[in-house]
Order: structure tokens, then C-alpha cells, then sequence
């Protein structure tokens, strides 16, 4: 895990290695240079230095913990405490998210992705860490010692969440226009035809015809609900988007077409994305960095590329040998 | 009266129970209450909700109006009456204006009730997000967080599928600035009629177990959006083919000799006051 670091330093990649392995508090800050462009074409007319969100040191666990887990270099059976049973799901996770930029997680099932994910969405409570939003507050406070109404918020105006299963993120028997509607409603939206207009414009956005514009997520196929899920996410025009599996399970030609909307989007509104995929073909074509992750921690992270052509960590070498 | 139970059927200490709950609710207009709804001798969904705050609240100097629909004589309304009557001895009308309590299904007398009145609405659905939201410990949350996206979307999305709300009764309002509240299945015409009235409204649903008000003079604000404002529903052009009233909430009637559509107030005792003193005594209907 070492060589992992020194091997990024060498490369003047400036990626933080401290995710590797253990991090110490004080290592967080160090020698943090912001990552290259790798693709400037997108990104070369707005470099930011200041990252979207920003999380440090984020932790959920399921269990009370106990005096051996709780020590951060404590070896567990996988996620789990071999004393008391606590089930660390996400251990000490920090990253940087710029504007703009796509950040895909990969992992193996039950590595904490999508836990990272709903902890950052507020629909599971993080036990420990802090997150700072510049779109929101400037990134001064820490989002999850806000007030519930306060993270509803930040849920209503910073985030759009795309999940893997379409029945968490849509109400099956509310209209397609309708649930596209509801974070506009939240907040504060009431004009009718405003609202209409807007989730008409994103349905065709995502390809979903008109005439289907009324009808219940319900009677749709998987991958126009995943669709309707990606209009919804967009209503509020979030500058954060998290996306858990957009394209799992679709067909070929429906990844392709959502895939390519994704990075319409990025390119159109410079939106910054955190990408979570079992599909590394898709964490190719999407992330300009990416995380391993492995029993709740990160094991890895750099340019896409480097990560998939050249892994350090013998878990992320097994995962991109995989690849078939 | 025969003393076979308390007055009012129940005894002290549930009275003072349910008019516990009543005061917290006048306190927190809109705010449903939870209190330990009683088995009653009429069957849940049957107005037991609306019979418990009656009961709570009557005394013996009371006079009491037992509407049903709009209709005194209704066999729900006479046995819910008949039901109070003999636990308590107290007077029955079927005149609003000599009322202290009217208990009511669906409606609101037509002519205003003043402070020293009390209407108690029987609720069937007591929860305004309960179609969104299933859980009630959420919408429980939801009410404390004033989250009321869900009571919005609901109208939206009737609005999105069939042009225009369909809420026909129990159009979700606004309480005093903060509670979103069903004001139980009465019609949207009658909706309007709650804000800042003379008189105290309880309502009470006895299946759901919660009781809630809305206090003399506190706003009551229909929801709607501003491109679909709330609309009562519309009589023009019609009027009461007994009484001749035009401002009433009417119901449309078919004659079954002539098959011809003819409407009457819905409020039965206020269209035979006015036919009477219309006909100087003598109650007769036109048709």
C-alpha cells in the first residue's frame, strides 16, 4: 500500500495517498496538489481550486463498537469486529470532489459504496466524519450536524441522487411529471405549468416520449425508470449528482444512451458527479478519478486510468484482471 | 332518564381524557392529538370519533344537532342523537341557530354559527399525508419538520393527470400558518367557510384515534397553486327547487316521473326554515 503512494508521487499525479492504508488526522492536508486534468478538452476553460464537497474521515457503522474496533488500525474480519459484532461499513473514507469533475467508486458487493453514498444523501446517518458543501454554505459547516430541515435542503438543492433500485428513488404511482416535480415543490415551487414545462423539458432530455408524460413510473420498463430517476435528480439543476448503479441492469443500448447523457450533462451544466459501478467499462468511460474501495475503506484511488492500467493495491489488481 | 350510565355514557375520568386532548388541540390549531379512542356502541367509522367529543363536551344545559349529509333525519344522525339523548337527557334540535353543539358528516350548517356554538366533524382520515406517506411515524416527522412537499405533490399530480384537482371534500388546508389538516370529507364550498369563523370546530376520528381543531378566528387556507387556484365547487345558474336559495351548497336530484334534473339544498333544516317563513308557517316543498 506504501508503494501505492510513492508510486502516484512519482508520477505527479499529486493524488493523496492517505486513503491508502491508515490515514493520521494531520496527513489530510499534506502535500495535496490538485489532481491533472484528463481530459481538458471538458475541463481546461473552468479549473476551480476549490473542491464541491468535501469529506473527511466519514465512518458508519452498525453496532455500538468497542474499545478494540474503535481503534482505527484495529484488524477486523472483513468489515466486521471479530469481538463485538459491529459492522463497520464505511471506515474513515475522506475525499474531494471538484466542479466539473466525475469520481467513480468501484468495489467489490457490500464494500461500503453504496453506503457512502446514502450517508452523503443524509438517508442513512454517518456515525462519524464531516462533509462540507460549497454550493451551499460555502463549505463552511459540516452538512451533518445540520438541522434536519437544513439537510433537507441540501438533499432538495445540492444533491440529485440516481439509485441503483428505481423504487428508491421514484413513487411508482405518482405521475413521471409528478415525481420529477416533487424536489421543485419542496422547494417552493408553485406554479403548475412552471413545473410542467421543466420535467417535460427533462423527459425529453432523457428520451422518455411525451405521451408517457402522465404515466406512473410503474409501468415502466427498467431503464425508462432509471431515466425518470436521472430527470428527477436533475430538476433542481443540483451541482452534485451521486449516481449508485445508474446503468446496471440495462440493456446495452439503453447504458449507451444513458451514459452519454451523463456526460452531456457534465459537459452542459459542469456538473460534478460521484459515479459508484460494479462496471469498470463504465468507470473508464465516465470518472476522471477513481476510488477502490474494499470492506469499508478506500484502498486505492487516482486518475481512471492509472488505476486501471496500472493497480497497486492486489485487491484492485484481481478486480481489473477480472475484467473479461 | 333511567341511570343505567354516567351522564354521557362515559365515565369521568374518559371524559376528562378526551377533552384533555380537546384543549391541547384548540391549543395547537391543526395539530392532531392521539388520545385512547373508546370502544362505542356504534360501530368505527360510524361517527364514534365525532360521538366521543360530543359526549366529552356535552352538558346538561346543552342543545344538540346531529347532522348527517346535511340531514337531520338520517338514520346515522337519529341514532347517534337517540344514542346521546338517552345517557344525557339534553335537548335535540334540528334548528342551527338554537344549537350549542351540532356534530356533523360531510357538512357545514349553511347559516354561520356564532361564538357560543361548537361543530364537531366526524373524520374518517384524520392524516393529510397519509397517501404519500404510509408510515405514521413519519408523517409524524414530517409535521414537526413542516415537510409538506407531499400534501402539494398529491394535488399536483391530480392536477397533472386530470386537469384540474379532484379533491370533491377533504381538500387539504393550512391551519393558522403551520398545520397541513384534513378538514374531514366536507366540500370544498364549505372548505372556505372555516376561516375565521365565530365558532369553535373539533374534529374527531375515532378509528385513527386522534383529535384535532381549528379555534374561533384562526386563518383555514386552502392549498393550491398559483396558476390553479382552489375553486369551490360551482352552483351558478341553479338554484334550490324548494326553497329557491342560489347561494347554497345544492344537490342535483333527478325526478323520477319526468326524468328531469332539479337541485335542493343539501342543508335540509335551513331550506324548510326558509320554505316556511317563505309560506308563513306551513312547510311544503315545490316539487
Amino acid at each position: 500500500m506504501e508503494s501505492a503512494k510513492e508510486a502516484f508521487a512519482e508520477c505527479e499525479v499529486g493524488v493523496t495517498g492517505e486513503a491508502v492504508a491508515v490515514p493520521k488526522q494531520e496527513s489530510h492536508r499534506v502535500s495535496h496538489v490538485r489532481p491533472v486534468q484528463p481530459r481538458p478538452s471538458i475541463r481546461s476553460r473552468r479549473i476551480e481550486e476549490d473542491p464541491c464537497v468535501k469529506v473527511q474521515g466519514l465512518s458508519r457503522s452498525f453496532g455500538n463498537g468497542c474499545a478494540y474496533c474503535l481503534d482505527p488500525r484495529a484488524v477486523l474480519e472483513r468489515n466486521r469486529c471479530p469481538r463485538c459484532g459491529t459492522v463497520h461499513a464505511v471506515r474513515d473514507v475522506g475525499f474531494e470532489l471538484y466542479p466539473g469533475e466525475i469520481v467513480g467508486i468501484v468495489g467489490e458487493s457490500g464494500s461500503g459504496k453504496s453506503t457512502l453514498m446514502q450517508c452523503l444523501y443524509f438517508d442513512q446517518t454517518a456515525s462519524s466524519g464531516s462533509i462540507f458543501v460549497k454550493p451551499y454554505d460555502g463549505g463552511h459547516r459540516n452538512i451533518l450536524e445540520l438541522s434536519s430541515q437544513e439537510k433537507r435542503r441540501i438533499r432538495n438543492t445540492v444533491f440529485g441522487m440516481v439509485y441503483q433500485n428505481p423504487y428508491l428513488g421514484l413513487r411508482m404511482d405518482y405521475s413521471s411529471l409528478s415525481n420529477i416535480a416533487e424536489q421543485m415543490i419542496a422547494s417552493g415551487d408553485r406554479s403548475v405549468s412552471h413545473m410542467r414545462s421543466r420535467g417535460e423539458e427533462l423527459l425529453g432530455q432523457v428520451n422518455i416520449p411525451t405521451v408517457r408524460a402522465t404515466d406512473p413510473p410503474r409501468t415502466f420498463s427498467g431503464g425508462m425508470q432509471q431515466r425518470v430517476q436521472i430527470a428527477k435528480a436533475l430538476s433542481n439543476n443540483p451541482p452534485v449528482l451521486l449516481l449508485d448503479e445508474v446503468t446496471t441492469g440495462l440493456d446495452l443500448s439503453v447504458q449507451a444512451n444513458v451514459l452519454d447523457l451523463i456526460l452531456q450533462i457534465r459537459r452542459d451544466f459542469n456538473v460534478s458527479m460521484l459515479v459508484v459501478s460494479h462496471d469498470l467499462g463504465v468507470i473508464r468511460m465516465l470518472a476522471d478519478r477513481t476510488f477502490v474501495m474494499l470492506d469499508g475503506r478506500v484502498i486505492e484511488e487516482g486518475l481512471t486510468d492509472q488505476i486501471l492500467e496500472d493497480p497497486q493495491h492486489a485487491y484492485t489488481q484481481q478486480l481489473v484482471y477480472s475484467l473479461l | 332518564m333511567e341511570q343505567l350510565y354516567n351522564f354521557a355514557f362515559f365515565d369521568e375520568a374518559s371524559k376528562r381524557e378526551i377533552r384533555r386532548a380537546i384543549l391541547k388541540g384548540i391549543a395547537i390549531p391543526g395539530y392532531q392529538v392521539p388520545f385512547a379512542s373508546r370502544e362505542m356502541p356504534i360501530g368505527r367509522g360510524w361517527g364514534t370519533g365525532g360521538l366521543q367529543v360530543t359526549l366529552a363536551i356535552i352538558g346538561s344545559a346543552d342543545v344538540l344537532k346531529v347532522i348527517d349529509q346535511g340531514s337531520d333525519e338520517s338514520v346515522n344522525a337519529v341514532n347517534i342523537k337517540k344514542l346521546v339523548c338517552a345517557t344525557t337527557d339534553v335537548e335535540t334540535t334540528s334548528e342551527t341557530v338554537r344549537a350549542s353543539i351540532i356534530q356533523s358528516r360531510h357538512r357545514i350548517p349553511e347559516e354561520p354559527l356564532r361564538e357560543d356554538q361548537v361543530l364537531v366533524l366526524q373524520v374518517p382520515t384524520p392524516e393529510p399525508l397519509r397517501d404519500f406517506e404510509p408510515s405514521e411515524a413519519v408523517t409524524r416527522r414530517l409535521h414537526a419538520e413542516a415537510d409538506y412537499t407531499g400534501a402539494w405533490l398529491g394535488l399536483f399530480d391530480q392536477i397533472i393527470r386530470y386537469g384540474s384537482t379532484t379533491t370533491g371534500a377533504d381538500h387539504p388546508v393550512k391551519v393558522n400558518g403551520r398545520y397541513i389538516m384534513a378538514p374531514s370529507p366536507i366540500p370544498r364550498f364549505d372548505t372556505l367557510r372555516l376561516h375565521m369563523s365565530d365558532n369553535l370546530t373539533l374534529f374527531g376520528a375515532g378509528r385513527e384515534k386522534k383529535i384535532y381543531a381549528v379555534p374561533p378566528h384562526t386563518t383555514v387556507e386552502p392549498l393550491d397553486f398559483a396558476d390553479y387556484p382552489f375553486a369551490v365547487e360551482d352552483f351558478s345558474g341553479k338554484a334550490c327547487a324548494r326553497c329557491g336559495a342560489t347561494d347554497t351548497y345544492l344537490d342535483e336530484l333527478v325526478d323520477e316521473e319526468t326524468g328531469d334534473t332539479y337541485y335542493c339544498c343539501n342543508d335540509t333544516a335551513f331550506c324548510a326554515s326558509r320554505v316556511e317563513r317563505a309560506m308563513g308557517g306551513a312547510v311544503h316543498g315545490k316539487r
